[in-house]
């Protein structure tokens, strides 16, 4: 029995780590946008593990600097969501095993 | 009068003034005369600038102006200085001018004093303390200068950019959603990694850990979800028609019906499944086959037999597995006539069509297209083709086909590379040829409209015509026929080879009648009349004695020669509805079922029941012998029968 329970929990740390690399699920931004954008989401959520708000919004601050005006950050675990964004200026993947971000542009 | 003078005089009185002002004197209480009137008229006045030097206000100036020359150095400006200067120049010329007042030697005075002021200015240095004595500055001399640029004009001018193009997305996440992203990432990773090399998994994650770039993955996600989903689909599909259907599937597999043996030797058909779409309703069923590998797909032809109506054709493909919906469809312009599958390819359909194009579908593609066309310019017929069979891979292995047609060529069709060739085998020429216009002498030709091939001989074949002749024809010879046999009234429907005697062959036609040769016989074996035009007649593939017919009124007939020789075993009404005539039947190569279509677009499948089905008894002792051979000899003691007293 406690051996069982090990394992599961074994099964459990291996998949959060294993699953822990960035995941781009859908995405219509250039190349290099698209590798800037994601490296800043892992950094961000790395740094706020705990505080999704804070993670959003460093991103969304950051992604304002660099590549213009409104864009638009959720950060969570579960939800559903319709968005409207500009062509070529959205980003959305999961990372952590447990977290999805979604990033869009849209003024 | 005009000679009179008149004398005028200059005097200094004001005209205007009025001469005789009464005003009341309140102290006498009378009006008295005014006598003396003002007589100052003023024609001109301006005030001036001048104030008098030893006014009040003069002098207050004169002290002030003391007291700013010994400030004059401290000042910079040498314009100031001059335009106070140049003011004073003026001024001071004015005021000493009024100063004096009584102008003497103004002039003298005034130009020592402009010569000095000029030259106050010139020199910087001059001494202040000289000047300023005769400068007086009017404090209140103010000249107003004013001046306006000029105003540029205004123009309005508006713009508006495009909006900026954007989209609209939506998705759903929850933790199983991620959890199987990452699961399928990691599982398509690891088949990519075995590809390359085998590494164990743990040394993968960390690579990825290192790299951390997913990109390539983005696009393959899309297209295999969908692919897996029609998949799931389609199991999901035949469960439920399974589940919907599900006696109609325990009768298929396991009725057997018991009273079959209160009937003595008559049989039923049992129906089983109904396989109609919706698109196909106007449409008659025109050809059915079962396809060569999969038992359970049969594909039908649909058309119109109508001279007048006609429309579009189609081409479905239905299992027996899921009778709601048909597994691949294929439409086309023109009213389908005939289909074949290809033994040697199952996956190769021939279809022939009303305006005479024949085509070629290929079903493991995935278009709705057929893969080889003929055209007007290819050689198609020029009346519709009845019928198309393939035959076996030419020398050079590439498929070919025959077809049949009402314009009386046999036509070859070869698939070679991308295309259709195709060759004239035989052109069916009616004996006796008649007077064409001009003396010509013209060839008529029959209208074929069946034909088949011999299982075993493969040069030989039959074709019947509309005219109700059999000709026997080999590929090797083209314009001769082997033999011709005078077999109906009416355009032959269908000829068909026995699967197992190789020299027996059966043929059906409008003039209501069966009938069964022997291919070296001229007359026929077996007559049957069925009281009714008969539309497809079909040998059943487990016994040389067993046939099927269809007829117009809607009946389905089996026969069975071993049994009964003048009798069906079975007349069953198969369609409901008045005013449909059955078209076609096939038997199923596996299973005991038959399918028949009908005017209406619908395929009814019927199970045959036992008594249909009888094996030949066998003696006690003797093995039974399964086999060609046994239904050889079977059928062969029923033709001698028959044949001895001809023989003779």
């Amino acid at each position: 029995m406690d051996e069982t329970e090990e394992e599961k929990k074994d099964d459990e740390a291996d998949y959060k780590r294993l699953h822990s690399f960035p995941l781009i699920r859908h995405s219509d931004m250039p190349e290099e946008m698209r590798i800037e954008a994601m490296e800043l989401c892992v950094t961000a959520c790395e740094k706020y593990a705990t505080n999704n708000e804070s993670a959003a919004k460093m991103i969304k601050e950051t992604m304002d600097k660099k590549f213009g005006s409104s864009w638009h950050v959720v950060i969570g675990e579960g939800f559903g969501f319709e968005i409207t964004h500009e062509v070529k200026n959205l980003l959305y993947m999961f990372f952590g095993g447990s977290l999805a971000v979604c990033v869009w542009k849209c003024s | 009068e005009l000679k009179q003078e008149f004398t005028r005089t200059l005097r200094a009185d004001n005209p205007h003034a009025p001469q005789n002002i009464v005003r009341y004197s309140f102290k006498e209480g009378e009006y008295k005369l005014v006598d003396y009137m003002d007589q100052t008229a003023i024609h001109f006045s301006l005030n001036g600038n001048l104030i008098p030097k030893d006014s009040d206000e003069g002098r207050r100036q004169s002290i002030r102006s003391n007291i700013e020359a010994e400030k004059a150095p401290v000042e910079t400006s040498v314009e100031t200085s001059e335009e106070a200067e140049t003011k004073d120049k003026e001024h001071t010329g004015d005021t000493e001018a009024a100063g004096e007042g009584e102008g003497e030697g103004e002039t003298t005075v005034e130009a020592p004093e402009a010569a000095e002021t000029v030259e106050a200015p010139e020199a910087e240095e001059p001494p202040p303390s000289k000047a300023p004595e005769k400068k007086l500055p009017n404090q209140f001399n103010f000249i107003e200068r004013a001046s306006m640029t000029p105003i540029n004009p205004l123009r309005e001018r508006g713009c508006q950019s495009e909006p900026i193009p954007s989209k609209n997305f939506s998705a759903n996440v929850n933790q199983w959603d991620i959890y199987d992203a990452y699961v399928e990432e990691l599982q398509k990773m690891e088949k990519a990694k075995e590809k390359e090399k085998s590494k164990p998994q743990t040394i993968k994650v960390e690579e990825e850990k290192r790299g951390g770039r997913k990109l390539s993955h983005v696009e393959p996600q899309h297209i295999e979800p969908i692919t897996r989903v029609a998949r799931a689909a389609k199991i999901a599909e035949r469960m439920v028609t399974l589940n919907t259907f599900d006696d109609i599937a325990q009768d298929f597999k396991y009725f057997e019906d018991a009273s079959d043996e209160f009937r003595g030797q008559q049989g039923t058909l049992l129906p089983l499944w109904n396989f109609q779409y919706e698109k196909t309703k106007k449409l008659a069923v025109t050809a059915i086959s079962w396809n060569p590998k999969y038992k359970d797909l049969f594909g039908v032809g649909y058309g119109s037999y109508d001279f007048m109506k006609q429309g579009h054709g189609m081409v479905l493909l239905y299992s027996l597995k899921n009778p709601s919906f048909p597994e691949y469809m294929f439409s086309s312009n023109s009213g389908v006539m005939c289909l074949d599958f290809s033994s040697e390819h199952p996956h190769l359909m021939a279809v022939g069509f009303y305006d005479g194009n024949v085509a070629t579908y290929d079903l493991r593609k995935a278009t709705s297209q057929p893969t080889h066309k003929s055209s007007a310019g290819s050689g198609k017929h020029t009346e519709p083709v009845w019928q198309v069979k393939w035959q076996k891979d030419d020398m050079d292995n590439n498929s070919n086909f025959f077809s049949v047609s009402s314009d009386g060529r046999i036509v070859s069709w070869t698939l070679v590379k991308n295309e259709l060739v195709h060759m004239d085998v035989i052109k069916l020429s009616v004996d006796g040829t008649m007077q064409g216009p001009e003396g010509l002498q013209l060839q008529s030709l029959a209208c074929g409209t069946s034909f088949d091939f011999h299982k075993k001989i493969d040069y030989l074949f039959l074709v019947g015509t509309e005219e109700g002749k059999i000709y026997k024809c080999s590929k090797n010879y083209s314009s001769q026929f082997l033999d011709v046999f005078e077999a109906h009234h009416m355009a032959v429907d269908t000829i068909s080879w026995n699967p197992y005697h190789l020299k027996v062959f059966i043929s059906c036609s409008s003039d209501w009648t069966v009938k069964i040769w022997d291919h070296t016989i001229k007359t026929p074996m077996f007559v049957y009349d069925l009281s009714c035009a008969v539309g497809d007649v079909a040998w059943s593939p487990y016994s040389s004695t067993v046939f099927a017919a269809v007829t117009t009124d809607g009946k389905a007939h089996v026969f069975d020669l071993n049994i009964n020789k003048y009798e069906p075993l079975c007349s069953q009404l198969v369609v409901t509805r008045k005013k449909n005539k059955t078209t076609h039947i096939q038997f199923n190569p596996v299973y005991p079922i038959i399918i028949v279509g009908d005017e209406r677009g619908l395929i009814t499948s019927l199970k045959l029941s036992p008594n249909l089905r009888k094996m030949p008894k066998e003696k006690k002792g003797q093995e039974v012998k399964k086999g060609p051979e046994v239904e050889m000899a079977k059928l062969e003691k029923l033709l001698s029968l028959v044949r001895e007293p001809e023989s003779k």
